[in-house]
């Protein structure tokens, strides 16, 4: 199955907290399907991501997603969020609910789907998931990877327009991390759009169409990920690839 | 779950026999020692007095009963939004209820007690002893229960927040579906604490003449001398209220830690 791409549209988007500049001038435009946003820790990667999402807004530059321009009053930005599926690093799941509360409130209060078809949606896709047998316990009861795919689920559930997701595995044993990124492929292959901010380079570069690469607030280089990581421009991304390379098998 | 039922938990697992017996052995130690005390002391307790007095400990009871559960109510209301204000924008709504939260916290209620009655209540013409002790008792709980509140808001993480705006809740909603039940979860176990302490404190409502459970107490030991008797007596019938109050504290923070 093939998916649909999805217009991104950044244009000299700028982000500073307290007078420092953490995003400058990012400017992308591109039909995403699979995208990865790479690049040393503090490059400001997940601060575009959550201003892509609408959970922040930019200083400055405007974005626009699908063609329509992003709301900035919070009436529309809400609006525009509950179309997107977010999975944060830590999962973000509500403590106080059971994994299927997790799933299905949201779906319910929200979205304003009846309780049983809320239900059903939530333990289908848990189920999807591979976690049926997991579906009363609450996060604290869960393993790292088993809360990450609650996450996805939760994400999952009101089959939004893209995945955004922060850093998911970046908390995880190595063995979860694979179990997530298995997911993520998967839902990739089904056809779900994703924007994810990334460590893993191996699932950057053999999961998602494309990659781009952020380093020190600048958006240095983006394309096709096999691109990406077999000719790399600027001194930066080189520069990064090969201090991976160090301990790699 | 019986033996839990005593004791506090984290020792790890104890049987339910097991459990009761040795509580009921420390039970018996102190009263022995109490028992052997009093012996040593000379005092032979007289608990006669009761049935004389039986329909005046019983007003003095529901007394006090009523006026912690009016000070309760009213504490709360006056907790929860001092809570909120300790976070204002609005400097003088912040540094006021930081004010009355630390000099409350700061002084004996005995004190406030005189201070709120004689002077505040004679400047405003309060001289109904029953509403003043329950606006002063709930002045001074109103302080603890912010601190509770305060507490429990500030022990809710940024990460709750922003998934609740991620999955697309409102600010309504946010509050019901996520604030809410996670603050009741943190504070509940201290609340009912805290109205144990609003009982026991009550007790102090006795300078002004206020005729609850302590007071009538006193009025009947000034004529029957039975100090040892009616003080004895006076500390049970707080503890018949305080400690299933304190029962039902520990039973909420098992029930409700979802965090382990």
């Amino acid at each position: 199955m093939s998916t649909k791409p999805l217009a991104v549209r950044l244009s000299h988007i700028t982000r500073s907290f307290d007078g420092v500049e953490v995003l400058r001038d990012v400017t992308f435009e591109e039909e995403v399907t699979a995208l990865a946003i790479i690049g040393p820790s503090g490059g400001g990667k997940s601060t575009l991501l959550r201003i892509l999402g609408g959970l922040l807004p930019p200083s400055s530059g405007t974005l626009a997603v699908g063609g329509k321009a992003v709301p900035t009053d919070e009436a529309g930005l809400r609006a525009y969020r509950a179309q997107l599926g977010f999975v944060f690093q830590d999962g973000g799941l509500f403590h106080h609910l059971t994994a299927l509360e997790n799933v299905a409130l949201p779906l319910r209060v929200v979205h304003g789907v009846e309780e049983s078809e809320a239900t059903d949606r939530a333990e289908e896709l848990l189920a999807r998931l591979g976690l049926k047998g997991e579906a009363g316990k609450r996060p604290a009861q869960l393993s790292g990877g088993q809360k990450q795919r609650v996450a996805i689920a939760r994400a999952l559930a009101a089959r939004p327009e893209l995945l955004l997701l922060d850093e998911p595995t970046s908390a995880l044993d190595p063995e979860y991390t694979t179990e997530v990124l298995d997911v993520i492929r998967d839902l990739k292959e089904a056809g779900t759009r994703f924007v994810i901010v990334t460590h893993e380079m191996g699932f950057a570069r053999h999961a998602c169409d494309d990659v781009a690469f952020l380093c020190e607030g600048r958006l240095m280089e983006y394309g096709p990920s096999a691109h990406i990581f077999d000719d790399p421009q600027t001194p930066e991304l080189q520069r990064f690839l090969g201090r991976l390379l160090e301990w790699s098998m | 779950m019986v033996g839990s039922l005593f004791t506090a938990s984290g020792e790890g697992r104890v049987g339910a026999a097991k459990a009761a017996l040795n509580y009921l052995l420390v039970c018996c130690a102190v009263v022995a020692v109490v028992w052997a005390s009093l012996a040593m002391a000379g005092i032979s307790l007289n608990f006669d007095f009761v049935a004389q007095y039986r329909v005046r400990i019983w007003d003095g009871f529901c007394m006090t009963v009523g006026i912690s559960a009016a000070s309760l109510v009213l504490s709360m209301l006056i907790g929860v939004p001092v809570a909120l204000g300790q976070g204002s924008r609005v400097l003088p709504v912040r540094y006021l209820c930081d004010l009355y939260v630390k000099i409350i916290r700061g002084t004996p209620l005995i004190v406030q007690v005189y201070f709120f009655y004689y002077i505040i209540g004679t400047a405003w013409g309060i001289d109904n002893r029953i509403v003043a002790g329950i606006v002063i008792l709930s002045l001074f709980s109103g302080a603890y229960l912010a601190e509770i509140v305060r507490g429990g808001l500030m022990s809710i993480d940024r990460g709750q927040l922003e998934a609740a705006r991620a999955v697309g809740f409102t600010r309504a909603q946010t509050l019901r579906y996520v604030v809410a039940p996670q603050m009741v979860a943190r504070t509940l176990p201290a609340l009912t604490g805290q109205v144990a302490s609003i009982i026991k404190d009550s007790s102090l409502l006795s300078v002004i003449a206020v005729i609850e459970l302590t007071q009538t107490m006193r009025e009947i030991t000034a004529t029957n001398y039975n100090f040892f008797g009616g003080f004895l007596l006076l500390g049970a019938l707080y503890l018949v209220l305080t400690l299933p109050l304190m029962f039902v504290s520990r039973q909420f923070e098992k029930r409700l830690d979802y965090e382990h």
